[in-house]
């Protein structure tokens, strides 16, 4: 029974989920070309895609379960509260929408299996998925063979663009370049000390940050290490931090090994209000697990903040908290998520079709108005303009807004200086 | 003739109904999708054999078995990557030609031991004796000093974590944690749609089969019935003037070289390697596919393969959420009803039909005697 996709649907918070609806300002900004009559669905969909004459199916493909759930599952609740939002509204070109939810099980062939079984089996118009780039690496040559639509929430390393994904976060330049540019022109920092997990992502982050600290800032690298998946002993770096003294700490630890990291660099006597630190990989969901008190004053470096003032944002987390409860955090990858399912509607509505090929062409220059973290617009390369933004963490778990670049950033996934 | 002394009865039922199943009704009733992944359950039926010979019959439990797998399914992956990283396939590269993870880690030339990877025939040397000698090196480390029993299937487990270790550390090398993805041809041939899918499934059940015969022949001969009397008593097989290590030795070498075939046919038939088969989980799971299926049965441990992936996969498209527990509970359930796994509860439950059938002839196939008898001193 692959057909757990109405649940959400049933949900007895749906109701209310509406009624918070009824407040959405944002809405109203949205195009209202799915309440026109609905275009027949022989001419929406030439290649066989599950669309019928009420309904198009698409797929959330995260892990629910294994040590990716944690982070992956707001992605997933983003995702659908963005499809009932859509619903709400009337659909895409006149059709509800439908999920099949596939669970990766934090296993990336899986996620390859399940990939080949929505497009393959389930012949769905799009995928919401994939978190880690491992997962993405995995389902990107199955996308290309079959020909889907991905669209993928994760900050990520770059190096990659492709006709069958849409990347809704931000590739590397766009969340480091103009955090170190702040950084350096802010606290005057001139040393770095890099520290990350050992794997794809923070190799490249590191290697950019530091063609940009060494050819750009003219500053100086003083140390960069490497810590495997999962790893919780900091110890021995912090002691090399405290002897170089760098200026900046800057770091793409991820996952369960930030809470020890954190906690560590706290007992060893490194006050984050005095040393400035500077993190690529924290949002409010890691804070969660890090817990407020030990990561205070670090700064970050992401697109979107869940404290960010704008109306959409306004709208967008009550919304979020009304469907999903009122402890949930919704970080940056978070509302990215949430930017799946409408960029995908928005563009199936400009190529008024549901076919993959002319998604892929009409993609470039969607833009969104509603998107939480304000105006998005898709560009040629498949990745999104974005601002990048500086928070500051504070006790509660939340960031408090300390700097964004005034244009909307360009994405650049391969970047000319920085290979 | 043959079948009768190569197989016993139940056997040769079970053999006929695995190659009726395996070349006829999947074929047959399966899409193009489904087929593929039976394909890749098939790829742990080659450990399961592996691991019914080692211990189910020479009682040497290997904790281990993904280093195996994950050794030949590298070499096979290493090929393909090679042929998928052609100069034009890869000239948005900083340095074309070489796998693109090399590239993103600032690797410029192809290192001196993956060169030989760009010969089939050197792959398909190296699937089967790069992880024979790896065996044959921990075999003799271990089995000359008598290390048996539960400290092995610990050694075992620690190789299989430092070897992910290695792999995960060595991403430039090796693709780290996402591993070697998007391998398209071989020779030439694209190994990606779905009639390349298909003789894929049909190459795959003709190896397994082959290793069906061998596995079957190793059991029946003198060096079968050795093992069986080693795990039953060690010290007499010693004493009777049996090198037990050497035994030993060769039965963990068979057995990590079938795991080897398996993972070369999975990074064909998947078109992925990743450390994620190579660690101490996926090696548990394989010992737990046997277990369900039967240990002491070559025909139910492929039965348990296949079953507890299908398992696998059905409850995850069915409960995203929750699928975990029901393989867990599947799991506990089948060990605690039937410790002889599937192959047990045949041999209970459905054999002493079967034998009513043929009542005409003497039944003498207890399952008792199918299996563990092969140990007894004389037949």
């Amino acid at each position: 029974m692959s057909d757990e996709p109405n649940k959400g649907l049933l949900s007895p918070l749906r109701r209310k989920l509406l009624m918070g609806m009824a407040a959405v300002p944002a809405i109203t900004m949205l195009p209202r070309a799915s309440f026109a009559q609905a275009p027949a669905t022989s001419a929406v969909n030439t290649t066989g895609l599950a669309v019928t004459d009420t309904e198009v199916t698409v797929g959330i493909l995260h892990s629910a379960t294994g040590t990716m759930a944690i982070s992956e599952t707001g992605s997933i609740e983003a995702e659908k509260l963005a499809i009932e939002q859509i619903n709400a509204m009337g659909g895409v070109l006149g059709r509800k929408i439908k999920f099949i939810q596939e669970d990766g099980a934090s296993d990336w062939p899986t996620f390859a299996e399940k990939a080949k079984k929505l497009l393959v089996n389930d012949k769905v118009a799009a995928i919401m998925g994939c978190w880690t780039s491992a997962s993405r690496k995995a389902v990107l040559p199955v996308m290309e063979q079959y020909n889907g639509m991905l669209y993928y929430p994760t900050f990520y390393e770059g190096l990659e663009q492709s006709k069958n994904v849409i990347y809704t976060g931000q590739e590397a330049t766009q969340q480091i370049l103009a955090g170190l540019n702040w950084i350096a022109k802010e606290k005057g920092a001139k040393s770095f000390f890099f520290i990350g997990s050992d794997y794809i992502w923070p190799r490249t982050s590191n290697k950019i940050a530091r063609k940009h600290v060494e050819n750009v800032l003219k500053g100086k690298v003083v140390g960069e290490e490497y810590y495997p998946l999962g790893n919780t002993q900091f110890n021995s770096v912090i002691n090399k931090i405290k002897l170089t003294k760098p200026d900046v700490i800057f770091t793409d630890v991820v996952g369960g090994s930030n809470v020890a990291f954190y906690k560590q660099l706290k007992a060893a006597g490194i006050d984050l209000s005095k040393q400035a630190l500077l993190t690529i990989s924290v949002t409010e969901d890691e804070i969660d697990g890090i817990g407020g008190e030990n990561i205070a004053g670090a700064y970050a470096c992401m697109k979107y903040f869940q404290s960010l003032d704008n109306p959409n944002n306004k709208a967008f987390v009550p919304a979020f908290k009304k469907m999903w409860g009122e402890k949930t955090v919704i970080g940056d990858v978070t509302q990215a998520a949430y930017l799946g399912p409408w960029l995908w509607k928005l563009t199936v509505e400009k190529a008024g079709s549901f076919d993959i090929d002319k998604i892929a062409a009409a993609s470039p220059g969607v833009e969104f108005k509603g998107a939480p973290e304000g105006y998005v617009r898709i560009h040629e390369n498949h990745h999104l303009w974005s601002k990048t933004r500086v928070g500051r963490a504070k006790l509660d778990g939340q960031f408090e807004l300390i700097y964004e670049t005034a244009d909307l950033v360009e994405p650049d996934p391969f970047p000319k200086g920085y290979q | 003739m043959i079948n009768s002394r190569f197989f016993n009865r139940s056997e040769l039922i079970g053999f006929i109904a695995l190659a009726a199943v395996l070349f006829v009704i999947l074929p047959l009733t399966l899409d193009v999708f489904r087929l593929n992944l039976v394909a890749k359950y098939l790829t742990y039926a080659f450990v399961a054999i592996g691991l019914v010979l080692c211990w189910g019959y020479g009682g040497i439990l290997s904790l281990g078995q993904g280093v195996f797998f994950g050794l030949g399914g590298y070499c096979m992956a290493m090929f393909l990557k090679l042929e998928a990283s052609s100069v034009e396939n890869t000239k948005i590269q900083s340095t074309p030609g070489i796998p693109d993870f090399m590239d993103w880690n600032q690797i410029t030339s192809l290192p001196l031991f993956w060169q030989p990877f760009h010969s089939l025939t050197f792959t398909i040397l190296a699937i089967i004796l790069v992880p024979g000698l790896f065996a044959l090196i921990i075999g003799t480390a271990m089995f000359k000093r008598r290390v048996g029993g539960t400290y092995f299937a610990i050694i075992t487990q620690a190789v299989a974590a430092i070897l992910t270790i290695l792999i995960i550390g060595q991403q430039g090398y090796t693709g780290g944690i996402n591993g070697m993805t998007d391998l398209r041809t071989l020779k030439g041939w694209d190994i990606r749609p779905d009639h390349a899918k298909v003789i894929l499934y049909f190459v795959e059940v003709v190896l397994l089969f082959a290793c069906i015969g061998i596995a079957q022949f190793i059991r029946l001969t003198k060096l079968g019935r050795i093992l069986v009397a080693m795990r039953e008593q060690e010290d007499r097989v010693r004493f009777s003037g049996y090198s037990v290590a050497n035994f030993k030795i060769f039965a963990f070498c068979m057995a990590a070289v079938f795991a080897a075939i398996g993972g070369a046919m999975f990074a064909l038939n998947v078109g992925f390697m990743s450390p994620s088969f190579v660690g101490i989980v996926p090696s548990i799971e394989m010992v737990i596919y046997t277990a369900v299926g039967g240990r002491m049965s070559i025909f139910g441990a492929i039965w348990g393969a296949i079953l507890v992936n299908f398992a696998k996969t059905s409850l995850s498209e069915s409960f995203p959420q929750l699928w975990l527990f029901g393989l867990g509970a599947l799991f506990i359930a089948v060990v605690l009803a039937f410790p002889n796994g599937l192959s047990g509860l045949w041999a209970d439950y459905v054999q002493p039909r079967i034998d009513r059938l043929f009542a005409s002839r003497k039944s003498k196939t207890d399952w008792k005697d199918n299996s563990v008898a092969d140990g007894a001193p004389a037949e």
